[in-house]
């Protein structure tokens, strides 16, 4: 089973936890044979958010990072996993994503960060709202834990501090 | 000037202890080259021809004394004994080891000094104009925007992965614009509306590089309050839509260009109505507190009739002093006061290049003669703003004796000039060689001056380091089957009338464009009418007879 870095929902303090199964849904999948808990892609939920909506189950949605987020913004309140991919880590259109879930739709359930996850990107993410990290495999999952303390100080408003440092 | 508050100190002492780690990691091989590239890009450390490059910040190209003398002795302890003024306001260090680079941010550290952000795919040192504060037409001060720019975007943790680098300027002028404004991915123009109101021109997608472009104005009248949040929509809109396929084509220009400047602007609109009057709203008091940093230093009283009596005596004594005075120095808005320009343009020195002990030198003229501070300007040369009259004569003697004085700004040895092949990795020829021929081609200061006003900006490849599309006349180095050549273009401006060049025709080898400029100063000083500068002398009678006299065939 995966290890992941959770942010603890009070006290926003990291620690490593084993991912709590969920099933990935492929196009061909049998719901029913899955698990309690279903990952749905993003485009294969669209197409039919009826039959995952219905099906008794926890729903996660796995998110590309192009995804807009009026598409799915009805249906958040039945969603308990959102995922959201690095292709690279350079890549940072899931930092926007993920802001504008927490800001914009008021989405306050897990949001995971997937993919090319690493040390040294952690604390932005977890400022943009991200508190669920699956790191990269080769990424040093305890030294990672002091990466959300790089800085004591921040100037802007986001997760952890909802005023800019100017107003504080 | 703008001074440190703790918590501005904290967080630059922990990006010290953070990059230390990440540069620790790198050297143990946990953290690969790719991974390790972003993370030293984003502090200002590029790996160059001969040795690693460190860019170090500085915020609207302001520092006090302090801080430009320490940037002569990590000069001295960790280069060569040099540093290079950039056209973005900063310093760059040719020669430090990377080893070594975390200590170097740590002594910056003690002047609040940093590389943050001097390079990557984030948002950059903000810009401006360097006589920001002390000229008569202004709007207002931009300096405290443009401090508020700096916090918001320092460590903002939605655009640490832009699809490119992203560049920001703000100009306060009333008419002019001494920070090529109209050419970056975001410039903002202080203007006055019907009401008497200031607020922010919003102008986007301008930019040099493979694409040059004059950006387009998509807001023309942003209250002051809402600039944050404006610029955090602007952001967002890039950060999502622009292009990451191609990282020439992933500059906000190209987005802005792709959508066309009114759609790009109703994105902006939609993502702005949700975060407008937020958090980041800028309130009044705010303001003010920013701007308590920037209140002007006490001038003393002058009798401004005594001090241009004896500035006009010591004129009459001495014409190098007269010259310098006419090119060198500007009106300031305090009776009595002059803005000098202290020119880092000496015929065969690279344009913008300083040495350490000049470093200490010109901030012992700071202390002295300008109230502790210095400026950078965007032409890679460096001003004391606040100098008084009765001081010039004796501030010009010391600055002759440092090589700082040399009566050329503004004009066409007053060059633009980015460090080359002589040390860059990416340029496709060498630029400084090219400088020093025209310098020495046009050493004659009567004729030089007669000539007016004339830009000249080189850049040695595409990249345009050195401005060469918004140079009067631009000269980039371009790569023909591995030889140098050199293109050569005219009719660019970097001020309110922003223009890119056009240019001429085919490229020109390194021994011949000294040549070529001399033939296009030529075509102006024939067909000028009285009054006309380089530049509209060529907007009245087009490209077309420059291009005649450079190509003509020999008979």
């Amino acid at each position: 089973m995966q290890k992941l870095i959770k942010l603890d929902n009070e006290t926003r303090i990291p620690s490593i936890v084993e991912d709590s199964a969920w099933s990935l849904v492929e196009s061909d999948s049998d719901l029913a044979s899955l698990g309690d808990k279903i990952l749905v892609p993003v485009e294969q939920f669209l197409a039919a958010p009826e039959t995952y909506l219905n099906a008794g189950k926890q729903l996660g949605l796995a998110l590309d990072n192009t995804t807009e987020p009026e598409t799915i913004q009805t249906v958040l309140p039945n969603v308990d996993l959102i995922t959201i991919p690095f292709p690279l880590f350079t890549d940072g259109r899931g930092y926007s994503l993920a802001r504008m879930l927490r800001q914009d739709c008021q989405y306050n359930k897990e949001i995971r960060a997937v993919g090319d996850v690493l040390h040294d990107q952690l604390f932005f993410m977890a400022r943009c709202g991200f508190d669920a990290f699956a790191l990269r495999e080769d990424v040093d999952i305890d030294h990672a834990l002091t990466a959300f303390k790089s800085f004591s100080v921040t100037y802007q408003p986001a997760m952890d501090e909802p005023k800019p440092l100017f107003a504080r | 000037m703008y001074r440190y508050s703790e918590n501005d100190q904290q967080i630059v002492n922990e990006r010290v202890t953070q990059f230390r780690e990440q540069t620790q990691r790198y050297l143990d091989g946990k953290l690969s080259e790719s991974e390790f590239l972003p993370l030293r890009l984003q502090n200002g450390l590029y790996v160059q021809r001969h040795a690693p490059m460190l860019r170090v910040a500085i915020p609207y190209g302001t520092l006090s004394a302090d801080q430009l003398r320490m940037l002569g002795q990590i000069a001295k302890k960790y280069d060569k004994n040099y540093g290079h003024f950039t056209t973005r306001q900063n310093i760059q260090y040719n020669w430090p080891a990377l080893e070594r680079v975390p200590d170097i941010l740590a002594d910056l550290a003690t002047v609040q000094m940093h590389a943050i952000q001097t390079s990557g795919n984030c948002i950059r040192n903000v810009t401006s104009d360097p006589f920001a504060g002390v000229i008569a037409d202004e709007v207002e001060d931009a300096r405290p925007y443009c401090e508020l720019i700096r916090q918001w975007s320092t460590f903002h943790p939605e655009f640490a992965f832009l699809p490119r680098k992203f560049k920001i300027a703000v100009n306060g002028a009333t008419d002019s614009d001494r920070a090529a404004v109209q050419v970056h991915d975001i410039g903002l123009y202080l203007v006055k509306n019907a009401a008497g109101e200031i607020g922010f021109q919003v102008i986007v997608g301008g930019g040099l590089g493979r694409t040059p472009i004059v950006g387009a104005t998509i807001n023309e009248f942003l209250e002051k309050k809402h600039l944050l949040t404006y610029l955090e929509a602007i952001l967002r809109v890039y950060n999502r839509y622009g292009r990451r396929d191609n990282k020439y084509k992933a500059r906000i220009k190209i987005l802005v260009k792709a959508l066309t400047p009114e759609v790009f602007a109703e994105k902006v609109a939609v993502e702005w109505e949700k975060i407008k009057d937020g958090e980041l709203t800028v309130p009044t008091k705010t303001y003010e507190q920013i701007c308590e940093h920037f209140v002007l230093p006490t001038y003393d009283q002058v009798d401004t009739q005594a001090a241009s009596q004896s500035v006009e005596t010591k004129k009459a004594e001495y014409p190098g002093f007269a010259v310098w005075l006419k090119t060198n120095t500007f009106a300031h808005k305090q009776p009595g006061y002059t803005i000098v320009s202290l020119s880092l343009k000496p015929t065969g020195v690279a344009p913008g290049d300083v040495t350490g002990e000049q470093m200490a030198t010109i901030a012992d003229f700071g202390d002295q003669y300008s109230h502790g501070e210095i400026r950078v300007t965007h032409h890679q040369n460096l001003v004391l703003a606040h100098v008084k009259q009765t001081d010039l004569f004796e501030l010009w003697e010391k600055l002759k004796a440092s090589e700082l004085a040399t009566p050329t700004v503004g004009h066409l040895t007053d060059m633009i000039c980015c460090p080359g092949g002589d040390f860059c990795a990416l340029a496709n020829a060498k630029s400084i060689p090219i400088a020093e021929d025209i310098q020495r081609k046009f050493e004659n200061l009567d004729y030089l001056h007669d000539l007016g006003p004339i830009e000249l900006n080189i850049s040695g490849c595409m990249n345009a380091c050195g401005h060469h599309h918004i140079g009067t006349i631009g000269i980039l180095g371009v790569d023909k089957k591995g030889k140098e050549f050199y293109q050569i273009s005219i009719g660019g401006s970097s001020g309110r009338d922003a223009a890119i060049g056009k240019i001429l025709g085919p490229s020109f080898e390194e021994k011949e464009v000294s040549g070529v400029i001399t033939k296009l100063v030529d075509v102006f000083v024939d067909q000028r009418i009285e009054g006309e500068t380089f530049l509209s002398t060529y907007q009245r009678i087009g490209i077309q007879p420059y291009k005649e006299a450079v190509y003509a065939k020999a008979d």
